[in-house]
C-alpha cells in the first residue's frame, strides 16, 4: 500500500519535467497515475463488513511509530473518491488552464496532494496520519496560492494554512495524549499509536481521554471548516476552479470528517463526543446554508453549501446510530460526486463567459447543452430530488432523524430548514444560468455580451461533470450497487460494528416511509418557492451577510493577525535597540540574577555550595610565592590595559598579560598550551598594531558607575562559578581511558595532541574550518572594500 | 620598520623558524608541538618577514597563495579522515603504516590530518596578516 | 592556589566586561581578547591544577605517570586559543571597516549611522 502513496508523490516530482517534454499532453499521462493506483486499490478493497487489508513496515521503532496502513470500507471508499475525482480533475485542469503559463506546476501539485491524501486515509498509525495530514495542508497552501502574483490569493493561502496548521498542532497534541493514555493502559509502544488497536481498546477511564478527544476534534473541525473555523474555506475559492473542485469540496475538507469517522469506534461512546459533534454540526449546517444564500459568486455559494454539508456529516457521526452512520456514508459519497461536478460546471461557465457572478449569467442552455445536462443532474442530486443518489442520501438522513425521539425533532427541523436553502441554491447555481430567460439573474438589463458569445466547453472539461452526474443518476436508480460494493463495509468501519446497508429508492407504503417521503416533498416545494423569491431577497440577504461578516470569525482572525504583527514589531523595537552595550548589560544582568537565584535557593535548602573547598586536598590548597607573584602580575597587566589611554600601551600591556598567562599554563603541566599561547600572543600584537595604527585615538567616555558595578558583579559570579566547580566530583573515566589508549592505540605519547588529531579529530576539523572561515572573512572584508574604492576612483 | 639590522636578522631567523615549525609539527605526536603550534610558528616567520620587508616579498617567499594553503589543508584533513572509509572503518579512524620509522615517527593518516591543521592555521593566519599588511 | 586562580578568573572577566561595556569599538577588541583569556583559565582551573606532570607518556612507557594533568580540557583550550585569535582578527577588521565606512568608532554613533 505504501507504493500506492509513493508512486503519485514520485510522479509529482517529475511532473514539471514531463510537462516540458510532452507539453499539454503530459496531463493525460499524469491522469493515468490515479487511474492505475485507484484500480489497484479497488481490487483489494474488502467487501465484508469490518474486513481490512493491513500492511506495516518499521519506521521509527524508538518512538513506536510504524508505517502502518489499513484498507477497509472507509479508507477504500475515500481512496476511490480521491483517485477517481483526481483523474477527472487532472483532465479538467489540463483543458481549463491550457493557456496558464504555470500549468506545468498544477499537475505536479495535484498529484502531490493526491499522494498525501491517499496516505492520510490509508494510515493506521496516528503519527503517520498526522504527517500526511500536514502534507495535505501544505499542498492546499500551494494550490490556493497558485496565482501567487495576486495579493488576494496569497492572503487566502496564508489564512487556510494558519487555520488548518493551528488545528494540526491541536491534532498532534491530541494524538500524543492519546498515545500516552494508550501506553498507560498497557499497550506496547508499537501498538499504542495504531488506530485499529486503539479502536478496540477502552480508554474512556483515563484522565487524558477527554483532553485528547477535545484536541483531536478541534483539529478535525479546522480541517473540515466547522463553525467558527469555517471562514478559510470561502476565501480559498481564489484557487483555480479544478483545485476547488478537488481539494475544497470533494476530498481534503472531508479529511476532518474522515478522521471523526475513523476515530468514532474509539470515541463514539463518549457523551462529550456526541454533544460536541451533533451541536457543532447542526449549527454549521444551518448557518452555512443561510450564509450561502447571501453570495452571488458561483464558487462562494458552492463553498458555503460545502460547509453546510460538512456540518451535516459531522452531525450524523455525532448522532452515531446505525441509521445516522449509514446516512453519513451515503451522503458523503453523493456529495463528493455532485459537488465536484458542480464546481467543474462553475469553472466551465466562467471559462465560457468570463464571469462567475450568478446575476450576469442566463440562457446558456443552447450554447452549452452538455454542461447544462450535467448541471441539472448534479443540482437535482444536491437538492435531493428523486431518482438521484442525493435523494437516497437525503431519505436516509431524514429517517435517521426520525429515529431519534425528542432530539430528533429539533434536528429534523434544523435539517429541513437547511435543506430548503440547499434546494433553492441548487436551482440557482445549476438551473438558472442555463434556463433563465435570456436576461440575467435580475431580469433586467441586457444579457451580457459574454453570455451571447459563450460556447460549449472542450471535451476534457465535459467528461468530469458528465461522468460524475450520470454516476449519481445510475447509483440513484440502482442503489444496490453502492451498498453491496462499499456501503456496508464503510458504515461498519465508521461504526466499529457490523452495519448492513440496504439502499432503496422506493421504500414501499409504511407510515415511516410515507412520513419521510412527505417531508421530502414539502422540503422540495419550499426550496422551489424560496428559489423563486431568492432573487428578490438576494440583495437583502447579501446585506445581512455582509454585516455579519464584519463581526464574524473572519474579523477575529484579521484582528488577531494584525495584532500579532503589531506586537511583534513592538517587541522587536524594544529588545533590538541596536545598542551593543545594552545587549551586553542585559546578558550580564541575567547572568547575575540567575546565579543569585541559584545561590539563594541552595541556601534556603540548606545545601552547602562549596563544602569540598574547605576540605580541598593539599595540592589544591598549597600555593607558592612565585605563583602568587605571577598571578599578581597578570592582574596588574590586565588592570593597566583597562586603564591605559593609548592604543599602543594597551596592546603592549595585553601582550605581556598573555605571555604571563602562558607562563601559568607552563607551571601547571600544560606545555602545549604555553607554547600556543606565546605564539598567538605574538601574532595578536602584530594583528592589533596593523589594524589599530589606522584608527584614531579617542578618549573614552567615563564609564558609568552602574556599568562598572555590573562588570564587577558579573566577574564575581564567574569567580564563584570556578569555586563551585570544586564541589563537582566529575568522574575522570573518559580522560583516563584516552590516556591509557594514547600510546598503544594511537601511537602517540603526547596525549593532548593525540586527542586533537585522532580521538577527537572531527571536533578539530570543525575548529580549523572556523579558523579558515575567519581568515577568508577578513580577506573578503578588506578586498571587497578595496575593490569598491577602486571602482569609485575610476568611475 | 625598514631597519637594516632588523632585516638582516629576519633573513637569518626566518629559515630557522620555518625549519623549527616543521620539527614541532612532526614531533607533536609525542612531545609538545603539533599542527597548531607548528602552523603558528610558521605564521610567525612569515609575519616577521612581512614586517621587516613588505607583504609582497613575504608572499613571494610563501610561493602559493594563503587561500590555496587553507583549502589544501582543509581537504587534506577531511581526506585523511575519509581514507578510513576506504578501509571500511568509521570516518576519522586512524590508519597506520606497519613499517615503523626512526625517531618514534609513525606514518599514518593521523599525521596527514596534523599536516592539514598546520596548513589551515598557516594559510588562514597568513591570509589575515598579509592582507592587513598590504592594506 | 585554586582559590587564587578563581579570583584571577573573576578579575579577568570583570576587566573584560568593563571593556565590552565601553563605547569605543577598539576597546571592544581588548575586551574580547581578555574574555578569551578568562574563559580559557576558567576551564583550566575547573579541570583541576596539577604541577609538573604533563599528560605525556614517558618515552618507552605505555602509560602516563599517575596523577598527570587532565588532557581533555587542554585540548579544548588549545583550539580555543587559536579560534579566539581568528575571531579577534575578524572582529578587528570589522571594527576597521566600520570606521572606514562611517568615520566613527563609537558604538552609540554607529548605531545611528546604520546603513
Amino acid at each position: 500500500m505504501l507504493w500506492t502513496i509513493l508512486i503519485p508523490l514520485a510522479v509529482a516530482g517529475v511532473a514539471p519535467w514531463l510537462h516540458r517534454v510532452l507539453r499539454a499532453r503530459a496531463i493525460w499521462l499524469l491522469a493515468l497515475v490515479p487511474v492505475g493506483v485507484g484500480t489497484a486499490l479497488a481490487l483489494r478493497v474488502p467487501r465484508e463488513p469490518l474486513g481490512a487489508w493491513m500492511e506495516a513496515a518499521e519506521w521509527i521503532p524508538e518512538l513506536g511509530i510504524t508505517l502502518a496502513f489499513r484498507l477497509d470500507g472507509l479508507s477504500g471508499t475515500f481512496a476511490l473518491l480521491i483517485c477517481g475525482i483526481g483523474a477527472l480533475v487532472l483532465l479538467y485542469a489540463g483543458a481549463y488552464m491550457r493557456t496558464d503559463p504555470h500549468l506545468h506546476r498544477m499537475g505536479g501539485l495535484l498529484l502531490l496532494f493526491l499522494g498525501a491524501m491517499l496516505g492520510l486515509v490509508l494510515s493506521d498509525d496516528l503519527f503517520v496520519l498526522f504527517v500526511f495530514w500536514e502534507l495535505t495542508s501544505v499542498a492546499s497552501y500551494l494550490l490556493i496560492g497558485f496565482k501567487h502574483e495576486k495579493q488576494e490569493a496569497r492572503d487566502a493561502a496564508q489564512k487556510a494554512l494558519l487555520v488548518t496548521g493551528a488545528g494540526g498542532l491541536a491534532l498532534l497534541a491530541g494524538f500524543v495524549l492519546l498515545h500516552s493514555a494508550a501506553s498507560d493502559a498497557g499497550l506496547p509502544m508499537e501498538q499504542a499509536a495504531r488506530i485499529s488497536v486503539l479502536a478496540a481498546t477502552d480508554l474512556s477511564g483515563h484522565h487524558l481521554f477527554t483532553p485528547a478527544l477535545l484536541l483531536i476534534v478541534l483539529g478535525a473541525f479546522s480541517k473540515s471548516a466547522q463553525m467558527p473555523l469555517h471562514f478559510w474555506l470561502p476565501s480559498a475559492m481564489t484557487a483555480p476552479t479544478p483545485v476547488s473542485a478537488y481539494l475544497h469540496s470533494a476530498t481534503m475538507v472531508k479529511a476532518g470528517v474522515f478522521l471523526l469517522a475513523r476515530l468514532n469506534p474509539l470515541f463514539g461512546d463518549s457523551a462529550v463526543w456526541h454533544v460536541l459533534l451533533t451541536v457543532t454540526g447542526a449549527v454549521t449546517m444551518l448557518v452555512a446554508a443561510a450564509l450561502a444564500a447571501g453570495q452571488s459568486d458561483l464558487k462562494r455559494i458552492l463553498a458555503y453549501t460545502t460547509v453546510s454539508v460538512l456540518g451535516t456529516l459531522t452531525m450524523l457521526i455525532g448522532v452515531g446510530t446505525d441509521l445516522a452512520i449509514k446516512a453519513a456514508a451515503v451522503y458523503l459519497v453523493a456529495h463528493a460526486c455532485y459537488k465536484a461536478a458542480l464546481f467543474m460546471i462553475a469553472g466551465s461557465l466562467e471559462h465560457a463567459t468570463g464571469t462567475r457572478d450568478i446575476r450576469q449569467l442566463g440562457g446558456l442552455f443552447r450554447a452549452m447543452p452538455v454542461t447544462a445536462v450535467s448541471g441539472v443532474l448534479a443540482a437535482f442530486s444536491m437538492a435531493g430530488a428523486p431518482p438521484l443518489f442525493g435523494f437516497v442520501g437525503k431519505e436516509l438522513l431524514l429517517k435517521a432523524k426520525l429515529d431519534l425521539e425528542q432530539l430528533g425533532v429539533v434536528l429534523l427541523l434544523v435539517a429541513t430548514l437547511a435543506n430548503v436553502f440547499l434546494i433553492a441554491l441548487a436551482l440557482a447555481v445549476a438551473i438558472w444560468p442555463f434556463f433563465a430567460p435570456s436576461a440575467g439573474w435580475l431580469r433586467r438589463g441586457p444579457r451580457s455580451a459574454a453570455c451571447r458569445l459563450a460556447h460549449e466547453a472542450p471535451l476534457p472539461m465535459l467528461a468530469g461533470p458528465l461522468l460524475l452526474a450520470i454516476g449519481g443518476l445510475f447509483v440513484g436508480l440502482i442503489p444496490g450497487v453502492f451498498d453491496r460494493a462499499l456501503g456496508s463495509a464503510m458504515a461498519s468501519a465508521i461504526g466499529g460494528r457490523p452495519i448492513m446497508m440496504e439502499l432503496k429508492l422506493w421504500h414501499g407504503v409504511s407510515p415511516a416511509a410515507l412520513t419521510v417521503l412527505g417531508i421530502s416533498i414539502v422540503t422540495l416545494t419550499l426550496g422551489f418557492l424560496l428559489f423563486l423569491r431568492l432573487r428578490a431577497w438576494l440583495t437583502h440577504i447579501a446585506a445581512v451577510v455582509a454585516r455579519l461578516g464584519r463581526r464574524g470569525p473572519a474579523r477575529v482572525y484579521d484582528l488577531a493577525l494584525t495584532g500579532l504583527f503589531a506586537s511583534a514589531d513592538r517587541v522587536t523595537r524594544l529588545t533590538q535597540t541596536g545598542s551593543l552595550r545594552q545587549y551586553v548589560r542585559v546578558i550580564l544582568l541575567v547572568l547575575i540574577v540567575t546565579s543569585l537565584g541559584v545561590v539563594l535557593s541552595a541556601a534556603l535548602d540548606g545545601r552547602p555550595l562549596s563544602h569540598r573547598l574547605v576540605s580541598a586536598d593539599g595540592l589544591l590548597a598549597a600555593w607558592y610565592w612565585h605563583e602568587l607573584v605571577l598571578v599578581l602580575l597578570i592582574l596588574t597587566g590586565a588592570t593597566a590595559a583597562l586603564l591605559s589611554r593609548s592604543h599602543v600601551s594597551a596592546i603592549a600591556l595585553l601582550g605581556v598579560t598573555g605571555l604571563l598567562i602562558a607562563a601559568l599554563f607552563a607551571l601547571f603541566s600544560a606545555p602545549d598550551l604555553a607554547i600556543t599561547q606565546i605564539l598567538v600572543e605574538a601574532l595578536t600584537v602584530i594583528l592589533l598594531v596593523l589594524v589599530l595604527y589606522r584608527l584614531p585615538e579617542r578618549t573614552e567616555h567615563k564609564a558609568r558607575f552602574a556599568d562598572t558595578a555590573i562588570a564587577l558583579a558579573a566577574g564575581a559570579v564567574m569567580a564563584g562559578i570556578v569555586l563551585a566547580t570544586a564541589a563537582l566530583h566529575l568522574p575522570a573515566t573518559v580522560s583516563e581511558h584516552l590516556a591509557r589508549l594514547a600510546k598503544p592505540g594511537a601511537h602517540g605519547r603526547n596525549i593532548v595532541n593525540v586527542i586533537l588529531v585522532d580521538f577527537r579529530a572531527l571536533d578539530t576539523l570543525g575548529e580549523i574550518t572556523v579558523v579558515a572561515a575567519a581568515g577568508l572573512g577578513v580577506y573578503a572584508l578588506i578586498k571587497l572594500y578595496r575593490r569598491r574604492k577602486a571602482g569609485e576612483g575610476t568611475s | 620598520m625598514k631597519s637594516l639590522v632588523f632585516q638582516a636578522t629576519t633573513r637569518a631567523v626566518t629559515p630557522l623558524l620555518l625549519a623549527f615549525s616543521l620539527f614541532m609539527l612532526l614531533r607533536g605526536h609525542n612531545e609538545p608541538g603539533g599542527g597548531f603550534i607548528g602552523g603558528l610558528l610558521a605564521v610567525a616567520a612569515f609575519a616577521l618577514y612581512a614586517l621587516a620587508f613588505d607583504a609582497r616579498r613575504a608572499r613571494a617567499l610563501l610561493g602559493v597563495s594563503p587561500q590555496t594553503l587553507t583549502a589544501t589543508g582543509l581537504l587534506l584533513a577531511t581526506g585523511s579522515g575519509g581514507a578510513a572509509w576506504l578501509a571500511g572503518q568509521p570516518f576519522m579512524a586512524g590508519l597506520w603504516l606497519s613499517a615503523a620509522l626512526p625517531a618514534e615517527l609513525k606514518l599514518g593518516t593521523v599525521l596527514l590530518f596534523d599536516v592539514g591543521v598546520y596548513l589551515v592555521v598557516l594559510g588562514a593566519a597568513a591570509l589575515v596578516l598579509l592582507t592587513l599588511r598590504e592594506g | 592556589m585554586f582559590v587564587i586562580l578563581a579570583l584571577l578568573v573573576g578579575a579577568l572577566y570583570a576587566a573584560a566586561f568593563c571593556l565590552l561595556l565601553a563605547r569605543t569599538t577598539t576597546r571592544l577588541l581588548f575586551g574580547l581578547l581578555l574574555l578569551g583569556h578568562a574563559a580559557n583559565l576558567l576551564i583550566f582551573s575547573a579541570a583541576g591544577l596539577v604541577r609538573a606532570s604533563p599528560a605525556i607518556v614517558p618515552s618507552g612507557a605505555e602509560r602516563p605517570p599517575p596523577g598527570h594533568a587532565d588532557p581533555i580540557p587542554q585540548a579544548l583550550i588549545l583550539t580555543a586559543i587559536v579560534i579566539s585569535f581568528a575571531v579577534l582578527a575578524f572582529a578587528a577588521v570589522l571594527v576597521q571597516r566600520a570606521h572606514q565606512a562611517s568615520g566613527t568608532n563609537d558604538t552609540e554613533e554607529l548605531r545611528t549611522t546604520e546603513t
